[in-house]
This record gives C-alpha cells, sequence and structure tokens, in this order.
C-alpha cells in the first residue's frame, strides 16, 4: 500500500517534470537579477566570456574606463554556444523590460532583422557623422549593417569568411600553386586525389557546412549577384543559383567523411597536421593554428575562398543602442569607445581581428591581420550567412536546415526548392 | 473538530506548493498552447490566431519526420536494451553472489552523473575517424586486431541515432537494474520453493513465476525510460552538437524557437512532445489509481 502510493507520487513528480519540458519552451525565466542600479553605470551584456574574446573585451573596457572614469562598466556576459546561450538569455530580457545598455550582436540582419523589426534599437548615424566614422569604413560596408538609411550598430572588429587555408608543404611536394579560381581548385583536388589523398577539403559539423556554402555560393555568383539573392533581386530558384548550388556538391565530394563529427578547429588541424590539404573557415582560424605553435606561411598559408579574390566577405561583431537604454548617455559613451581608433586598436590585436575601421595602428597587427587589414581596405565588401550579416535569423534557421537535409539526401534540387521556400516564409522574397 | 484543524493545516502547507505548480506547470502549458496556435515570429509576441497552421506545417516539414523516425527508433532501442541489460544484471546479482554491494554501485554509478558528461565521454570513445586517426573504441578495436568491428558509429549514414541509444544504455540500465532487484526481492523465497517442488526446472520458474511477477515493475520501467528518451537532448548535443541527421524534436524546438525565432512553431514542438508523453504516462496513471481504488 505504501509502496503504492510512492510509486503514484513518484509518477505524478515525473509528469510534472515531463510538463516542465513542454512549458520551458516559451516561458520566460525569470531573467538574471539585474546588477544594483546605480546613476553612473553601464551595463554592457555580450557572449565574450573567455580566451581572446574576453582578453580583448578587458583590454577595450581599460580603455573606457581611462576616458570615463566616472562610469561604472558592469559586465554583463553570458558564456556558452558562441552566443546562442546569449542570445536567449537576452530574448528573455527584452521580453520581460530588462534590457541592458548595450549588446553585443553581429553586424547586419541578425540584429536588423530581429532587434529593429521588434523596434528595440535607435539609429547610431549622429554617432558615425559625429565621429567621423563615415570616412575611415569602407563605403561598401555601411549599406550592410543599415536598414532605410539608418545605421543601426558600431562594429567593432572585422573578421573575414572567405578565407581557405592551406598546407604550405603539401601544396609544393605536389607542385601545386594556390588555387585563386574554381577550375584550378578542382583541379588542385583532384590531382591529391590521385595522389592518394583521400579528402584533400577538411570540413567540419554542419555550421562549417554552411560557411563553406556561402563561400562557394559567393565564387559561383560574383559580389553583385551574391547581394541580389540576399535582397530579393535575384530569385533563388534562377539556373546562375542552381550553377552555385551544383558547384557547392561537387565541392562537397571532396571533404573528409567524418565531418559531423568534427568542430571547426578539428577540421582546421588536420590542414596542419597534413591529412588535408585545404580548409574554408573564417579568419579565427589565424589565432588558433598560432595558438596550436605553427608559423605562418610555414605552417599554414591562405588565400581568398578560389573564385573570390577581390571581394571581402565579413562579418563583425558589434554594438547597439537600445531604445530606452537605462542610461543612455553611458552607453553612448560605450559606443563612442567602441567606435574609436585606440578602443578597436585595444581590442583586435587581442581578439585576432581587423579593426572595421581603416586606419588602425599597422604595427599592432600579425602578418596575417595586416593582409587582411589591406584587403578589407580595398575590397568590395560583402555579408557572410552563417554569420549573421546578410539574412535575418528565422531566414538562415529555415537554409541551416536546407543545408543539413542537403547533407542527408544530396538531391540538389530539392535544396534549390527548399532555398526558394525559405526566401518566401522569411526573407525579402514574396 | 481537532481532525478539521489539523485538515486545514495541511492544506495551508501544501498550498503554496500547489498554487506554484498551477501557475508554473499548468500556467505555461496553457500559454504554450496559446502561442503554438499563433504565428508569432521575430523578438516580440504575435498571438494572431492561426489555428493549428503550425501543427499542419509540422506534419509536412521533412525535418520532423526525421525526428519522428529518430524519437521511435532510439526509444525502441535505448528502452528495449536499457531492459534487457537491467533484468540480466538484477537477475545475476540476485544469484546471492559475494561482493554483491560492490557490484551494485558499480552499475548504478553512471545514473549519478548526468547525459552531459556521459555524452562528451562516449563523444570521445565513438570518435568515427577513419584511417591514421582512429582512435576511441576504434583504436582499442584496431589493436586487437577486431577491424571488422571498426564503426563510423553516430555518423552511419540513416542509423547514426541508433548509436546514441549506446550512452544512453550505459548510463540507465543501472538503474533500470535497481528496479528489477527491488522486485526480485519482493518474490517470496517460498514461491521458488514450491514451485521446485512441483518439479519446475529453473527456466520454468523465471518464465512463469518470476517473469510475470516482475510485469508491473517493467511497466513502470518502460514509463521512466520511454518519458525520458522522449524528451532526450543533452546526450545528443553533447555527443554530436546540432546535426540533421541526429535531430530530434527537442532539438528542433530549440534551434527554431531561440536560433530562428519562431516562437509559435517552438511552442507546437513542445506541446506535440507533452502530448506524446501524457499518451505514456496517463493510462498509467489512471490504473494505477484504478488499482489504488480497488485495495
Amino acid at each position: 500500500m505504501r509502496n503504492k502510493t510512492l510509486q503514484l507520487l513518484l509518477i505524478g513528480l515525473l509528469l510534472a517534470l515531463a510538463a516542465c519540458g513542454g512549458g520551458e519552451t516559451t516561458a520566460p525565466e525569470g531573467a538574471a537579477a539585474p546588477p544594483a542600479a546605480t546613476a553612473n553605470q553601464v551595463e554592457v551584456f555580450s557572449w565574450w566570456t573567455g580566451g581572446g574574446e574576453a582578453a580583448g573585451l578587458d583590454a577595450m573596457i581599460a580603455v573606457f574606463k581611462e576616458k570615463y572614469p566616472e562610469i561604472t562598466f558592469v559586465n554583463a556576459a553570458v558564456a556558452g554556444g558562441a552566443g546562442t546561450n546569449a542570445r536567449a538569455v537576452l530574448a528573455t530580457r527584452l521580453q520581460a523590460g530588462d534590457a541592458p545598455d548595450s549588446w553585443q550582436g553581429h553586424a547586419g540582419q541578425e540584429l536588423i532583422g530581429t532587434y529593429v523589426a521588434a523596434g528595440q534599437l535607435e539609429p547610431v548615424n549622429f554617432l558615425f557623422e559625429q565621429n567621423g566614422w563615415i570616412e575611415v569604413m569602407p563605403e561598401t560596408l555601411i549599406p550592410l549593417i543599415s536598414q532605410d538609411g539608418n545605421i543601426y550598430s558600431v562594429p567593432v572588429n572585422i573578421h573575414r569568411a572567405n578565407v581557405m587555408w592551406y598546407s604550405p608543404t603539401i601544396l609544393a611536394e605536389n607542385g601545386i600553386q594556390p588555387p585563386q579560381s574554381m577550375d584550378e581548385w578542382f583541379a588542385a583536388m583532384d590531382a591529391l586525389q590521385a595522389g592518394g589523398m583521400a579528402a584533400p577539403l577538411a570540413m567540419g559539423e554542419q555550421w562549417t557546412a554552411l560557411h563553406l556554402f556561402e563561400t562557394v555560393l559567393l565564387a559561383s555568383l560574383g559580389p553583385d549577384k551574391y547581394n541580389d539573392v540576399w535582397e530579393g533581386d535575384l530569385d533563388w530558384g534562377s539556373p546562375e543559383v542552381k550553377t552555385a548550388l551544383e558547384a557547392f556538391a561537387k565541392v562537397l565530394t571532396y571533404t573528409n567523411s567524418d565531418a559531423a563529427a568534427l568542430s571547426w578547429q578539428d577540421a582546421a588541424q588536420l590542414v596542419v597536421n597534413g591529412s588535408s590539404a585545404f580548409n574554408v573557415m573564417g579568419d579565427w582560424a589565424e589565432g588558433y593554428f598560432r595558438e596550436i605553435g605553427f608559423e605562418p606561411n610555414i605552417g599554414y598559408g591562405w588565400v581568398p575562398t578560389p573564385g573570390t579574390g577581390g571581394t571581402f566577405q565579413f562579418l563583425s561583431d558589434s554594438f547597439v543602442l537600445p531604445v530606452g537604454a537605462p542610461h543612455r548617455d553611458a552607453a553612448i559613451a560605450w559606443l563612442t569607445v567602441a567606435g574609436s581608433r585606440e578602443g578597436q586598436d585595444a581590442f583586435n590585436p587581442v581578439k585576432g581581428s581587423i579593426p572595421a575601421r581603416s586606419d588602425g595602428d599597422r604595427a599592432l597587427y600579425g602578418e596575417y591581420l595586416l593582409s587582411a587589414m589591406d584587403d578589407w581596405a580595398n575590397d568590395i565588401v560583402v555579408g557572410s550567412l552563417t554569420h549573421g550579416v546578410v539574412a535575418n535569423d528565422s531566414w538562415k534557421s529555415e537554409i541551416d536546415t536546407a543545408m543539413g537535409l542537403f547533407l542527408i539526401n544530396g538531391n540538389v534540387d530539392a535544396f534549390q526548392q527548399a532555398l526558394v521556400a525559405a526566401c518566401v516564409a522569411s526573407g525579402p522574397c514574396q | 473538530m481537532r481532525y478539521k484543524t489539523e485538515q486545514l493545516q495541511g492544506f495551508a502547507l501544501v498550498a503554496p506548493s500547489i498554487l506554484a505548480v498551477l501557475i508554473f506547470v499548468y500556467g505555461f502549458i496553457g500559454w504554450s498552447m496559446r502561442v503554438s496556435l499563433s504565428q508569432w515570429k521575430g523578438l516580440l509576441p504575435d498571438y494572431t490566431w492561426v489555428g493549428l497552421q503550425n501543427y499542419l506545417n509540422l506534419f509536412k516539414d521533412p525535418r520532423f519526420h526525421i525526428d519522428i523516425r529518430n524519437t521511435v527508433i532510439f526509444t525502441l532501442l535505448f528502452v528495449g536494451g536499457s531492459l534487457v541489460l537491467g533484468l540480466l544484471l538484477a537477475i545475476l546479482l540476485d544469484q546471492g553472489l559475494r561482493g554483491e554491494g560492490f557490484f551494485r554501485s558499480l552499475y548504478m554509478f553512471p545514473l549519478a552523473i548526468s547525459f552531459i558528461v556521459t555524452g562528451v565521454v562516449w563523444r570521445w570513445l565513438m570518435n568515427p575517424a577513419q584511417g591514421a586517426r582512429l582512435s576511441g573504441l576504434n583504436l582499442i578495436f584496431d589493436s586487437l586486431g577486431l577491424d571488422f568491428l571498426i564503426s563510423k558509429w553516430h555518423t552511419t549514414p540513416q542509423w547514426g541515432i541508433a548509436f546514441i541509444a549506446i550512452p544512453a544504455i550505459w548510463q540507465m540500465s543501472g538503474y533500470t537494474m535497481a528496479l528489477y532487484l527491488g522486485g526480485l526481492r519482493a518474490i517470496p523465497d517460498s514461491l521458488r520453493e514450491a514451485a521446485r517442488v512441483d518439479g519446475a526446472s529453473e527456466l520454468q520458474i523465471y518464465r512463469r513465476i518470476i517473469f510475470p511477477l516482475l510485469s508491473p515493475i517493467t511497466l513502470s520501467a518502460m514509463i521512466i525510460l520511454g518519458h525520458i528518451s522522449l524528451k532526450v537532448f543533452d546526450l545528443i548535443i553533447a555527443v554530436a552538437g546540432k546535426q540533421l541527421p541526429l535531430d530530434v524534436p527537442a532539438i528542433y524546438m530549440w534551434t527554431t524557437t531561440f536560433d530562428g525565432n519562431f516562437y509559435g512553431r517552438g511552442a507546437a514542438i513542445g506541446i506535440l512532445l507533452l502530448l506524446s508523453v501524457a499518451v505514456l504516462v496517463v493510462p498509467y496513471l489512471r490504473y494505477n489509481i484504478k488499482q489504488e481504488a480497488e485495495l
């Protein structure tokens, strides 16, 4: 009898737990208690909690404290998942009306499609004008971080997505020049496969496939048409896109079979340890290569992803000015530091990225970053998909699902149809 | 009179938790249902009524088809595997061997760690790299000359999800063993003795007497394991990250809600998960309550 009661209680508890599982989906959790409010403080929300990112943030905070000693800086960083956890926490805080004074977000549609669409952000054109940032940032960058002529964030750093890392040793041994075009690339990978290398191109888990895809799409379409598909001016069902998808399907045939089990670091490592010749990954990989003890141009080399020379596919961490920021003046002070030469030169050498400004102090940056700074100043700038510039979160998430299905079934037509449907459902296509 | 005061006191004591459960469990279930019938997509709530559209779209969604298939495969293997292994371990321990306490704790230990830890450890063990980069279990197989056992594990096309059941069984079979062991100990020795006197073989004793008497335990274990299985999320994320071949409803719910801001769709998946668990648990609860009433 007592046993039964206990059992029943246990089951009841389980049901309650199960029910919680369902309820938690949308229920706003009690947001983390905000730090005790003082009159003059700025609470900055980010996902920079470890490694070079956190160190870079600390360096920039030091600059801020020097310039504004009267403002208390509250670092509200949330760890985990390259920002996915932080963004979930931020969403609950915003829904609860508890906005931080400024938060980090990938510049472009990830911010615009989510927060501007919800009326949460103030334009920051006045900051760009007052501080002369328009003159020192690339002309092709501004439209990518604006909507209807309003700029919505202050980019702090710039990373490049369309970089292909290669093993100089392997290429030299096989008499291959770093490929510039898609055809040269395929020829090089065919030669390597014929020479017994099973997977000349190293790839990792699903998001790295999406990253590879955006660079191949850019290579195949060229910068103008690439921008057009994101703005709804070129149909995703068009033959041009189909050609790009077929090129991507071909690229995948050169990749490793255990890709799904590898992080981006694991995949990048295959290049420096000689298992693969190439890896397409953003230029944060360079910091990783140096961290594990390789020298630029000896352990690893780099070229723009074949077919994308002269184009800089960027992503950027940026900070925003929320509507109704609890400490608006302090937030503006923070943004002023974030956009300043001094602030960016404090942050970027530590983080391993380049400043969004083209007037960074060249003495502070290493060999790769200097080459990236030159390209940033001269190339056509286009935005990254995987890292939030060209598509809003909903659209990107649909494309990611389409990509996952494509990696399972390899069906180019179904992939294209899914991309068309994604643009209609969540993008600018009607 | 005194009885009444006691009742009141009792009620006052449980009232806060009843209230909390009403709000935080049933209230939010209700709210999730409302959201699942809305077109909410984006940061701000949008309760525009769309009826069952989110559900209908899900049933047409190729990703959700993968989710259902994966959940079914995982549930069958995980629940079945844990029951069989748990029963086997319990029977072995029930033979009155020395050091029973030691083995009992040993088999129970995996239960003490979280699915995340289990997942990370098995991620290393089930490393699918081939060729010169063999590692984990594959490397052991290779060095033992058992090359035919080398596996692509969870990256096996189509059947990757089946391998996720291995760490889950590893973790939960000890718990199932404990349930069965309790059941076995509750069977009086006199029943076995009587059967032996009547000339039943050991096998017959298990088939005709022990297993039927254990069936309530099996039912409880199936309910407990089954609902864990339907909600599996952390284990898969820890072993393999977010990728479609190993997608399950809970992962889809999380990515679509927090990566894609499709709150309506996420809530619909959540409600479907709740319903699937309820289908499992509610008949069991009713059965139990009925039995309770009869006693």
